[in-house]
């Protein structure tokens, strides 16, 4: 009777905890790379910006969350955009009418991209409306945050000044 | 939460011309949760004025709703509603029982978001001169499976007190000293949303209801053949039970159309312990033309078979131990043509708020009764013979709607 | 192999039975949303809303309510838009 509690516990132990040492084993997957059409025409890619904290925030004009959070994106980056900080706003709308007459009002100073066909929101599994990524100077994944609620950017801000110190 | 009307309605016929069943059931405040879990609903106003008119009566009034976050997990929502009912219902008039003007009701609610749970709770109290009903509810709002799921589960409770109307030796109208009665009733509700494709989502809701008490209508009266007396029928008292449960479950899908335009249908099934058993089917389109109009047009078939202590007309005196003749608890076919239009517009010196709207909206609402007739023309038919009751009427609703 | 060892060996493959499809619950979630939240802007649109002037359904409710027999199950819940 006792060892088989003993062997049950073991094993529900190691259950419980695999996922846990899998996490923190290595979470730092390099981002994958991508190149999209920005505002304005021209191409853009990730790889240009190696060397920079890079926060990507996928976005869309019919997402309230998003658009409350897009004004403080706008002052984060003017804050840290001379200290190697780049912020690229990806939009995920197939048609991206309703988003460029969204920005005539909402003046934004960093790129927005248009992932039309869905190809880099699949690349990188937006799992929530907003998704907001940072990727180090390696160009290693570091934070992953799902949706947005009044607050959070203080949560962007510290990982940003962390990552810029490394 | 959306708050449905609670308290007693006036509509159907004045005084209390409607069952008091079913001025509990509106006493009961049905609460309405949209999927609230995971965002909290806009900050908005609507003032309406509504217009019921058919049957011989006609019952307007205004309806104001407001909706206020406060900080960013809290939203708040108050609504004031009010029936001013004019003219004498076929009911009031076969019994020649006094009504009065107006019923007010007021309702307060709270819904607090937390992750991806909405906890709602709201208060509903309804009040006019013969009935007062009060009415509380709690729901719990959850999101899940990657948000493509929401599940709502509700409970409300509600309280009434009962009153009848008489009129004074002097001529006005006041309550009868000698009738004071109650009503409670219990509601369990669960509420799914599913999103099946893009352009698809499921909705199903059920509920459970219990009343006890006082369910009946003091003003109400049944009928029996008596030959050779007054008009060949004789009035008598109804006799209610004094419980009631009832199941009902509805199917809602809706569907985007490529073009933009939204198309719905609906089921629900209804049955209850007094034996009632009821079919409602509808199908609505949603059709907005260029930036600022939005068309809405609707059809709803309702189908109900009769209750198993209603008769039109009794054969004769305490036929049986429950007996009743409010056309509410008929057979009868029900049919709903509706359209409505809002016209969109922005704020001036706001930005990008162009969802603010001027709406309007008519529908013609028919009821073909299979055993109810007009006993008011006994003397020229018969009675039991005379032509089955029709009603129709038309209901007309003007609205703003402001978002801030 | 004594009936000890054989009890032993009987009793972990057992536990090992329980434990592991526990693990494979504590990686998995649930089954993986099929429209992805980028995809969900139609029900963002108010005109794919369940409830979209509650005024206005709340009251033709109350209308029918009020004159019929049947009640309830008349409300339904909104699609998400998958924000937050």
């Amino acid at each position: 009777m006792k060892s088989r509690i003993a062997t049950l516990a073991a094993a529900l132990a190691i259950a419980i905890a695999l996922p846990v040492l899998a996490d923190s084993a290595g979470g730092r997957t390099p981002a994958p790379q991508f190149t999209l059409t920005a505002r304005g025409g021209r191409d853009v890619s990730l790889a240009q910006y190696r060397g920079q904290v890079v926060m990507i925030n996928f976005w869309a004009s019919w997402c309230g969350p998003c658009r409350q959070e897009m004004p403080l994106l706008e002052s984060i980056y003017k804050r840290y955009n001379k200290l190697g900080f780049a912020l690229l706003g990806v939009n995920v709308e197939p048609d991206s009418k309703a988003a460029d007459e969204w920005l005539k009002d909402t003046r934004v100073s960093f790129p927005i991209l248009y992932d039309k066909d869905s190809k880099v929101s699949k690349l990188y599994e937006v799992a929530g409306m907003p998704c907001t990524v940072i990727i180090d100077r390696s160009g290693k994944l570091r934070v992953l945050h799902r949706g947005y609620k009044p607050g959070d950017e203080n949560e962007y801000l510290d990982s940003i000044r962390s990552l810029i110190r490394e | 939460m959306q708050l449905r009307a609670g308290g007693s309605g006036v509509h159907g016929g004045s005084g209390r011309a409607l069952s008091p069943f079913t001025r509990t059931l509106l006493a009961l405040g049905i609460a309405v949760a949209p999927a609230l879990a995971g965002v909290l609903p806009e900050d908005r106003a609507d003032v309406m004025w509504h217009v019921y008119k058919g049957g011989d009566i006609t019952i307007q009034g205004p309806s104001v709703l407001v909706r206020k976050k406060v900080g960013d997990n809290l939203s708040l929502s108050a609504n004031y509603y009010e029936d001013m009912i004019s003219s004498a219902s076929i009911d009031v008039k076969l019994s020649a029982s006094p009504y009065h003007e107006t019923r007010k009701q007021e309702s307060l609610a709270a819904d607090y978001l937390h992750g991806k749970s909405t906890y709602s709770a709201g208060f509903i109290t309804s009040k006019e001169p013969d009935y007062k009903a009060n009415t509380e509810y709690f729901a719990v709002s959850q999101d899940m499976f990657g948000d493509l799921t929401t599940l709502t589960l509700g409970y409300r409770r509600g309280w009434d007190q009962v009153y009848r109307d008489i009129k004074a030796p002097q001529g006005f109208i006041e309550n009868d000293p000698t009738f004071h009665e109650r009503a409670d009733h219990r509601g369990y509700s669960l509420s799914l949303s599913q999103i099946l494709t893009r352009n698809a989502i499921l909705g199903f809701n059920y509920e459970l209801l219990t009343d006890q008490g006082y369910l009946a209508n003091p003003y109400r009266k049944i009928r029996f053949l008596s030959p050779g007396q007054g008009a060949g029928f004789t009035l008598a008292d109804q006799v209610y039970p004094n419980t009631r449960t009832s199941s009902s479950a509805s199917v809602q899908l809706k569907y985007y159309l490529p073009y933009r335009a939204a198309l719905t249908g609906q089921y629900r099934f209804f049955h209850d312990t007094w034996g009632i058993t009821a079919h409602t089917a509808q199908i609505d389109y949603t059709h907005p033309v260029r930036k600022h109009l939005i068309l809405d047009g609707s059809f709803r078939y309702y189908h109900q078979g009769p209750a198993d202590f209603y008769s039109d007309l009794f054969p004769r005196a305490n036929y049986q131990n429950f007996m009743a003749r409010d056309r509410e608890l008929a057979a009868f076919n029900s049919y709903t043509v509706g359209a409505g239009a809002s016209w969109l517009f922005a704020m001036p010196f706001v930005p990008a708020l162009g969802k603010n709207s001027i709406n309007l909206r008519v529908d013609h609402l028919m009821i073909d009764y299979s055993d109810f007739r007009n006993a008011l023309l006994a003397g020229t038919y018969g009675a039991g013979n005379e032509p089955l009751y029709k009603l129709n009427a038309n209901i007309f609703q003007v609205f703003v709607s402001i978002w801030f | 192999m004594s009936v000890r060892v054989r009890v032993r060996v009987r009793l972990t493959v057992r536990a090992l039975l329980v434990a592991v499809p526990l693990a494979a619950l504590a990686g998995c979630a649930a089954p993986t949303p099929w429209v992805k939240p980028y995809e969900r802007e139609h029900f963002a649109d108010p005109i794919m809303s369940f409830n979209r002037d509650p005024v206005s359904s709340v009251y033709l409710d109350h209308v029918f309510e009020s004159r019929e027999g049947a009640r309830g199950a008349t409300g339904s819940v909104g699609g998400g838009c998958g924000c937050n």
